[in-house]
C-alpha cells in the first residue's frame, strides 16, 4: 500500500480525462486543494463538472480551470466571488446548478455513504424543488435529492499519515471530508505527512479507507476577507 | 424616530434566550452579536463551527479560521469545528434554536425572499434555504421599505422564494411584526412610529 505521490501531477497520473465528475474541498478559498488544481489546470482536460460549494476567485482555486475554459459544469450553492465565472454564466458557456449548501454537503456524504437519494425540507416551495419528487412525511413535505457519486474527488488536508489518515485544521476541515467520501478514487493534498503512529488514532477525522493517493506540499492559503479589530479594543 | 441598524441589532438580541445556539446571517444580524450581554450563546458559523468568536487582532488572522462570509475571526474556549455535512445536519436537524437573517421580502405568511434577482446576477443561495428550513425560529431583520419606498412586507412575495411559510418574526426599522395564522400582528413600535405609520407603510395584511 503505497499512497504518497512526489508532486501533484503524479498523484493525478492515470487519473485524469476529459468530462470528468470531481468533487472538490473548501469552502470560499479556505481549505481548497489548490495543489491538485493547478495541476489539473496544466494536464489540460476540459469539459470538467466540479461539485463544490464555491468556484474561487479569478486566480486562485476553481477560478484557473474558469481562466483556461476547462470547466463545463459546476454544481455550486454560492459562486459570487468570480468575475470570470460571472462572465462565462453570463454568456452561457458554463453551465451552473445551483444547490442549497447543506443539500450540496449532504448529496456527497450521501454518495459517499452508498445512499442514491435522501428526502430534504430544504428547498420545499421554491424553484429548487421544481421538476423533483415530493413526498410527505408525519405531515410535513419534503423533496428528493440524489446523491453525487464523483468520479475523482480532491482535497486538501493539515496532516496526514502514510495510511491516508487526514487530520483537518480548524473550518478548513468543511466540505473536504464530504467531498473525499464520494469520489470513487480520492487524492489528498497535506501541509504535512506525518510518521505512522504519531496521529492519535481517536483523533482522525477521516479514515485512510476514503484516501487513495497522498501529496505533501506548500500552500498559499489566500485569505479572502481579512477582517481584524484593533487591540486598544481589547 | 425610526430604529437605525444598530438599534434594529439591538432589538433582535432580545429574542435570543440564555444558552442558545443561534445562527447570524450577513449585514445587520451580525451586529446582533454586539448585544447579547450576559446571555450565554454559542454562535454557529455554518461552514463548520460552534462558537464563533470575534475578529482577530491585526496579525493573528488565520486561513483557516473562517466565518460564512468567508471574514477572518477567532476560536472561543467552547469552541467546536465539524465538517460541512455534520454543520448541516445540526441545522436541518432542528438543533440550532434561532437564525436571524436578513431579506428582500417578506410576505404576510412568512415566505422570504432573500437569494435572488430575476434577470440581476444570480450568486446562489449559499446555506439560506437550509437554515430557513431547519431552525427552530427564523427572525427576519430588515428595512421595511426599499429603497424607492415601497414595502417588503408583502401579502404575496414577487421575488423567487428562499423558504415558504418559514418566518416567524420579523424586525424592521419601524418596528416588530408576528408571523400570524390569518395575518401579521404588530408587536411593537420604534419610537415615536404609530400603529398607522405601520400600517401605511406595509401592504400585507395585518390583523392587529
Amino acid at each position: 500500500m503505497q499512497k504518497i505521490y512526489d508532486s501533484a501531477e503524479a498523484a493525478l497520473d492515470g487519473l485524469l480525462r476529459d468530462n470528468l465528475l470531481i468533487a472538490a474541498g473548501g469552502f470560499g478559498l479556505c481549505g481548497i486543494p489548490e495543489l491538485l488544481l493547478e495541476a489539473i489546470r496544466k494536464s489540460g482536460v476540459k469539459g470538467l463538472t466540479f461539485a463544490s460549494n464555491n468556484a474561487g476567485v479569478d486566480d486562485f482555486g476553481i477560478g484557473i480551470l474558469l481562466q483556461t475554459k476547462q470547466v463545463r459544469k459546476m454544481m455550486s450553492s454560492y459562486v459570487g466571488e468570480n468575475a470570470e465565472f460571472m462572465r462565462q454564466y453570463l454568456e452561457g458557456e458554463l453551465e451552473v446548478e445551483f444547490n442549497p449548501q447543506g443539500t450540496l454537503a449532504e448529496r456527497m456524504r450521501a454518495g459517499g455513504a452508498g445512499i442514491p437519494g435522501f428526502y430534504t425540507k430544504t428547498g420545499v416551495g421554491t424553484q429548487i424543488a421544481e421538476g423533483k419528487e415530493h413526498k410527505d412525511f408525519n405531515g410535513e413535505t419534503y423533496i428528493l435529492e440524489h446523491g453525487i457519486f464523483a468520479d475523482l474527488a480532491i482535497v486538501k488536508a493539515w496532516k496526514a499519515d502514510d495510511t491516508g489518515n487526514l487530520i483537518f485544521r480548524k473550518t478548513a476541515r468543511n466540505f473536504n471530508v464530504p467531498a473525499a467520501t464520494c469520489g470513487r478514487i480520492c487524492i489528498a493534498e497535506v501541509e504535512e505527512i506525518v510518521p505512522r503512529g504519531s496521529l492519535d488514532p481517536d483523533q482522525i477525522h477521516l479514515p485512510g479507507v476514503y484516501v487513495h493517493r497522498i501529496v505533501q506540499g506548500e500552500h498559499e492559503k489566500r485569505i479572502e476577507q481579512r477582517t481584524t479589530r484593533k487591540r486598544e479594543e481589547a | 424616530m425610526p430604529w437605525d441598524r444598530n438599534q434594529m441589532a439591538e432589538r433582535a438580541a432580545q429574542e435570543l434566550a440564555d444558552g442558545m445556539y443561534v445562527n447570524l446571517g450577513i449585514g445587520i444580524p451580525t451586529l446582533v452579536a454586539n448585544y447579547t450581554g450576559d446571555k450565554d450563546i454559542t454562535l454557529q458559523s455554518e461552514n463548520g463551527m460552534l462558537g464563533m468568536g470575534p475578529f482577530p487582532f491585526e496579525g493573528d488572522e488565520d486561513p483557516d479560521l473562517i466565518n460564512a462570509g468567508k471574514q477572518t475571526i477567532t476560536e472561543l474556549e467552547r469552541t467546536a469545528y465539524f465538517d460541512s455535512a455534520t454543520s448541516f445536519a445540526m441545522i436541518r436537524g432542528g438543533k440550532i434554536a434561532c437564525a436571524i437573517l436578513g431579506a428582500m421580502e417578506v410576505s404576510e405568511k412568512g415566505d422570504l425572499a432573500n437569494w435572488m434577482i430575476p434577470g440581476k446576477l444570480v450568486k446562489g443561495m449559499g446555506g439560506a434555504m437550509d437554515l430557513v428550513a431547519g431552525v427552530g425560529r427564523v427572525v427576519v431583520v430588515m428595512d421595511h421599505t426599499n429603497k424607492h419606498g415601497d414595502s417588503k412586507v408583502l401579502r404575496e412575495c414577487t421575488l423567487p422564494l428562499t423558504g415558504k411559510g418559514v418566518v416567524d418574526l420579523i424586525i424592521t426599522n419601524l418596528g416588530v411584526l408576528e408571523v400570524g395564522h390569518k395575518g401579521l400582528h404588530i408587536l411593537e413600535c420604534a419610537p415615536g412610529v404609530t400603529r398607522e405609520d405601520i400600517r401605511a407603510a406595509t401592504e400585507a395584511t395585518i390583523v392587529d
